[in-house]
């Protein structure tokens, strides 16, 4: 009988080896004559397990990680092949802590199916939504999507109903549904592991949208850096195409909607959904002064909804199950579930989709596991690189966006950096700037010109150059980026900058030669 | 510009310009097929797609990741993000220049290797990160970028 293994193809399991490990199952089920059948999955997101082996079993599938190729003789094996014993053996992957006690809507097939199969898609709920939304009128689906609390994954937060309801309102034509997968924050990923382990969930996503506010042309932007994502979402826009899914009359319903990869070229600005849509464009990524609203004046002047890759691929879950299921999860204004993503110095890195309200220190330490490098964790970014850096004091925060307004960050992406206390907040500060200062796309002066001379006031406060002065110039000048920025970047580059000035001022205090 | 990377231009022109906004699909499919965007291509352009010379010249400025010369045989992207930094990628990033003898955006003496910074590869859980090539490896420490140097010299 054939037995069935799974192995991740997510670029996380391939950089740390999956390939080659592939290849030796390969090699090694020949030479022993083994009927085995090798799945390449999306990854289930236990990232420090990767290369993370599955064995299907009666009782469900049975992990075994991190593999390397040399562990492969011995994990193919008679008793490994029915789930048995090794050292690398994690137990039932869907029982283990991290993975049992997440609710995983948006990433539901993520890791489980063939990403490319579309049988496998549709066998695990795929395509339920999109045969929903094409027995509702517009309106109908936009309500859907309204009464779920939906707000863009992004990061803005904004309420998704209300900007497709903006978008449908409008006379113009064509329409456009745009998907903003220029994910540059760092310690983010959920939208690379969503269009590599899921991508028709993203294509239906942007389907239902197409058909809420009368789309006909849809793109997706992928940055340059993520070549499998950009692969992989080619290869299945052909095959709902070729189903029928995509195309002049989507399952012949008669209403056409076409989809495109388009690739960004390196500017960590196009992530900003104005200088993304000049991006699409053809041109310089420089933000669009707003009002116009995209919604209104988008791409090519005409009406776009721009939405986050996580948005829209929680579409389909939020049609196929009804708003309420969606909105059950989460708390106050933050509803449904957010894939947080552990990064930086963490011992269990990964990806942990949960409904909002846990706090902090649950994700750092109950999940996470404290540092990879075992000191105390120090100081937490979340958000990005325009996010917050958090002290332990403030680890009890509930993870909703109010509650961390409220004490001066940004949920954003729901990405979370985690550093040990060797960190140097005064570098990280002065790295924030100098981020600023490299990704400004030059419009506006508080960024273009703030983000360098922010980088020089902080050399002299590490220098001791009169220190208090400096200290209050810094001030000042992210008060200037704060106030008198056109977009997020210039705006919110302060953030980190204050925030570390906020709880870490001893490290600005010591001085480096 | 010599004829056949002229061929190449005007290929792609061909293929872009009936679809709207082509102006950086054009110019990241011919980088895809010389490995950077010639200067003498930016006339070729601007014609094809009847632009100004500036917005060409803007475009192909504005993007960090269009070059308008050729590369080394191996470009590896080392990430410098905050992630990454947890994980000691300010150390990786200068062994990596003392061990290639190039700084970030230029290439090792023997023109083998071009180093590229780059700000965040979606590998932040197994930190640092970087792509040779165009492949992703995680966890990458100073013996391991070592060991992937050196794998690239065996290769050629």
């Amino acid at each position: 009988m054939t037995v069935r293994l799974y192995l991740p193809r997510d670029a996380a399991a391939r950089s740390m080896g999956a390939d080659r490990v592939a290849r030796t199952i390969e090699e090694t089920a020949r030479a022993r004559k083994l009927d085995l059948q090798l799945v390449r999955t999306g990854s289930r997101g236990l990232l420090w397990l990767e290369p993370l082996l599955e064995v299907e079993t009666p009782q469900g599938r049975v992990g075994y990680g991190p593999v390397s190729a040399d562990n492969v003789a011995s994990l193919l094996t008679d008793a490994v092949l029915k789930g048995g014993a090794h050292p690398l053996c994690i137990g039932l992957v869907e029982q283990h802590p991290y993975f049992a006690s997440q609710q995983r809507l948006t990433f539901a097939r993520v890791g489980v199916i063939d990403p490319l199969s579309l049988q496998q898609y549709q066998a695990h709920g795929g395509y339920q939504g999109l045969q929903q939304a094409l027995k509702m009128s517009p309106a109908d689906i936009v309500q859907a999507v309204t009464d779920s609390g939906l707000r863009g994954r992004g990061g803005a937060a904004f309420p998704t109903g209300i900007k497709w309801k903006t978008v449908l309102d409008q006379k113009a034509t064509p329409k456009y549904i745009t998907c903003n997968a220029d994910e540059g924050d760092s310690g983010t990923f959920a939208d690379r592991m969503l269009m590599e382990g899921d991508p028709l969930c993203l294509i239906e996503g942007m389907t239902i949208a197409a058909l809420a506010v009368g789309a006909t042309q849809g793109y997706v932007y992928v940055r340059i850096e993520y070549p499998d994502a950009i692969r992989t979402l080619r290869e299945a826009i052909g095959i709902a195409r070729t189903a029928g899914f995509l195309g002049p009359s989507i399952q012949g319903s008669g209403k056409a909607f076409e989809l495109e990869v388009r690739c960004g070229a390196g500017a960590y600005i196009c992530g900003e959904e104005t200088s993304m849509l000049e991006s699409l464009e053809g041109k310089r990524g420089e933000v669009r002064v707003r009002p116009p609203l995209p919604a209104i004046e988008g791409l090519f002047g005409k009406p776009t909804v721009v939405n986050n890759v996580i948005s829209l691929a929680s579409v389909p879950v939020i049609l196929a199950k009804g708003a309420a299921h969606y909105r059950d999860f989460g708390l106050g204004r933050s509803r449904g579930t957010l894939p947080f993503q552990l990064a930086g110095n963490i011992r269990h890195g990964g990806l942990v989709e949960r409904a909002f309200g846990m706090t902090l220190r649950e994700l750092l330490y109950d999940y996470g596991g404290g540092s990879a490098s075992g000191r105390p964790i120090r100081a937490v970014q979340v958000g990005g690189p325009l996010g917050a850096y958090f002290p332990e004091s403030l680890f009890d925060t509930v993870v909703d966006y109010e509650a961390f307004a409220g004490v001066g960050g940004m949920l954003g992406h729901g990405g979370i950096v985690a550093f040990d206390d060797t960190v140097d907040l005064a570098q990280m500060a002065r790295y924030a700037l100098e981020f600023c200062a490299i990704e400004s796309c030059g419009k506006c002066t508080p960024c273009r010109i703030g983000s360098t001379r922010g980088t020089e006031v902080i050399d002299r406060i590490m220098r001791n150059e009169n220190r208090e002065r400096n200290l209050g110039l810094l001030q000042d000048l992210c008060e200037t980026m704060l106030q008198g920025s056109l977009c997020g970047l210039g705006g919110m580059t302060p953030i980190p900058v204050q925030s570390a000035l906020q709880h870490f001022p001893e490290d600005f205090m010591r001085t480096r030669s | 510009m010599d004829a056949n990377q002229l061929q190449v231009v005007q290929a792609e022109l061909a293929r872009g310009k009936t679809r709207p906004g082509p102006l950086l699909e054009v110019l990241l499919a011919i980088q895809e097929r010389l490995g950077f965007v010639p200067p003498a291509a930016v006339p070729v352009i601007a014609d094809g797609l009847n632009l100004s010379r500036a917005e060409v010249h803007g475009v192909i400025t504005f993007y960090h990741y269009i070059r308008q010369q050729p590369a080394g045989r191996h470009v590896v992207q080392l990430c410098r993000a905050e992630a990454c930094q947890a994980m000691g990628a300010n150390n990786l990033a200068q062994h990596a220049k003392r061990r290639l003898g190039a700084d970030f955006h230029a290439t090792s003496p023997d023109g083998a290797v071009t180093l590229e910074a780059v700000y965040c590869l979606g590998n932040c859980a197994r930190a640092p990160a970087m792509l040779v090539d165009g492949e992703l490896h995680g966890c990458v420490t100073a013996q391991r970028f070592d060991a992937v140097i050196k794998e690239l010299a065996e290769r050629l």
